[in-house]
């Protein structure tokens, strides 16, 4: 009886203070508004909208990185801002501004170093995770773009044009000293890198070209092996071929040998593949795609596009390699995102304000979400990913 | 970036002509729109600038107008610039391009 009695006195005792339930954050996940610079911080599991979190400035072209407890989130804004956010408060825990015009970032593979790309002035910033201290930075006097972390805290990145016109690609490698990156620079690898991506595994680095045809690919294994051109015919095959929207790069969709990246300026998916990196087929879909992406399990992939048919999503079934669905979420899906395992995937829908829920086996809606010209939808299981 | 097209000179002259009537309000709805949103994706949602140069009011100071109106419908060759002409009119470039010159409504 009295021990019954002490432990009521314990549980109640041990009860934390206020009536907030414990909540974990693996199934959470962030939204930017970007028109006007907030932000949606959203649960998966139930398709609910927990709050909006604001001030976050100059949102278009916003993307982020997670830190590796799902706790925060690092968001890159284009006005150069860069944000952590506390998933489980909503609060902007600290918020520098880093440079006039940025493009994005990563985050290191043992967590504790972000990198931001700029613009303006062109280069790279490195700051700690915990208190987005400046650790390091690098001028490179032209964009940068496709920014992609990788094995052992390296970091590879893009110059759109350096004074001699020509694209080159950068590695930083951090594994020694935080302050002090070592630095490689591979030089005339093509012209105009648009976008980068890493392989899933973080070996391969692999930017497109807009200047030009092909891409350029570097091993992260042997990087003294230099920068090797490939897929001689991708690109655009029509220089006068208008291209409404790059495409993105950073999510290139790969099912085992293959990786399903979008054609530049056709409406097209090509199907590359990357042991030996030659072209093996092509997809015709509804538009330009923009981003191609893969159902976690590899078996569908979701493709959105440029203007003017981005009120269209199709989907592709890949053991058939042909589109199965063309669902008509409305005007302008931007983004898309899958749950961790796949079973529902997430649409921003800009000009219809709302983000679209919709079950991945069935293609059918199964939620609908109030959103201000939604774009980027970002989940918390990207922590644990190279490159996204 | 530096602007150069040489333009036909048909072309100039439509252009000039034909951008005398300004759109409909209702049409210069959908244009402020189109501009923040589709060109923002390169220039930036506040055309502050990304990919493409920043098109502020003072970054286009002093630029000629025909030519940005030629580059906004027919692109500039050698970047990432695509020609707009398949949607936008002549007089819609005209209105588009004068209103960046003078500060693009919200």
């Amino acid at each position: 009886m009295k021990i019954t009695a002490l432990l009521a006195a314990l549980v109640l005792y041990s009860l934390p203070a206020t009536a907030e339930p414990l909540m974990a954050t693996g199934d959470l996940g962030l939204i930017v508004e970007r028109a006007t610079g907030s932000l949606l911080e959203v649960n998966t599991t139930h398709a609910r909208i927990l709050r909006r979190i604001e001030g976050l400035g100059d949102l278009s072209h916003a993307s982020m990185v997670f830190s590796r407890d799902e706790r925060y989130a690092f968001v890159f804004g284009r006005d150069g801002g860069l944000s952590k956010i506390d998933m489980l408060t909503g609060l902007i825990v600290k918020r520098v501004m880093q440079s006039g015009n940025a493009i994005g970032g990563a985050i290191s593979q043992d967590g504790t170093i972000i990198a931001v790309a700029n613009y303006t002035p062109g280069g790279v910033k490195f700051f700690d995770t915990d208190t987005l201290e400046l650790l390091a930075e690098i001028p490179t006097g032209s964009k940068v773009v496709g920014i992609e972390d990788s094995t052992d805290n390296r970091f590879a990145f893009s110059l759109w044009e350096n004074k001699q016109g020509e694209g080159e690609i950068w590695v930083a490698d951090l594994s020694i000293d935080r302050k002090n990156p070592k630095i490689t620079q591979f030089p005339n690898i093509g012209k105009q890198p648009y976008d980068a991506l890493i392989s899933p595994d973080g070996r391969w680095y692999v930017a497109g070209l807009f200047g030009e045809k092909g891409i350029a690919v570097l091993d992260m294994w042997h990087p003294e092996r230099g920068v090797k051109r490939a897929l001689p015919d991708y690109g655009r095959s029509d220089p006068t071929l208008p291209v409404y929207k790059m495409p993105h790069l950073e999510t290139w969709a790969m099912v085992g040998n293959l990786a399903f990246i979008p054609g530049v300026g056709r409406h097209e998916v090509v199907i590359v593949d990357v042991s030996t990196w030659q072209q093996v087929g092509v997809i015709p879909v509804a538009g330009q795609p923009v981003f191609v992406i893969a159902r976690p399990d590899g078996r569908q992939l979701w493709v959105n596009f440029a203007f003017p048919d981005y009120a269209k999503v199709q989907v592709i079934d890949v053991e058939a390699r042909q589109v199965i669905n063309t669902l008509q979420p409305g005007k302008a899906v931007l983004h898309m995102e899958f749950s961790p395992r796949g079973e529902q995937v997430w649409l921003s829908v800009r000009d219809g304000n709302r983000v679209e829920v919709y079950d991945t086996r069935t293609q059918k809606k199964r939620a609908e979400l109030p959103a201000l010209a939604p774009s980027g939808i970002f989940f918390t299981p990207r922590a644990h990913r190279f490159g996204l | 970036m530096k602007i150069a097209i040489k333009l036909p000179f048909a072309l100039l002259f439509l252009s000039a002509t034909l951008a005398s009537a300004d759109p409909s309000p209702a049409r210069i709805k959908e244009l402020t729109h189109f501009v923040r949103q589709e060109c923002g994706f390169c220039h930036g949602l506040h055309l502050t600038g990304g990919l493409g140069s920043p098109l502020t009011a003072p970054a286009l100071h002093g630029k000629d107008a025909e030519t940005l109106i030629a580059a906004t419908l027919h692109g500039i060759p050698g970047t990432a610039m695509p020609g707009w002409a398949p949607f936008l009119s002549n007089a819609d470039a005209h209105w588009i391009i004068h209103a960046l010159k003078t500060g693009f409504p919200k």
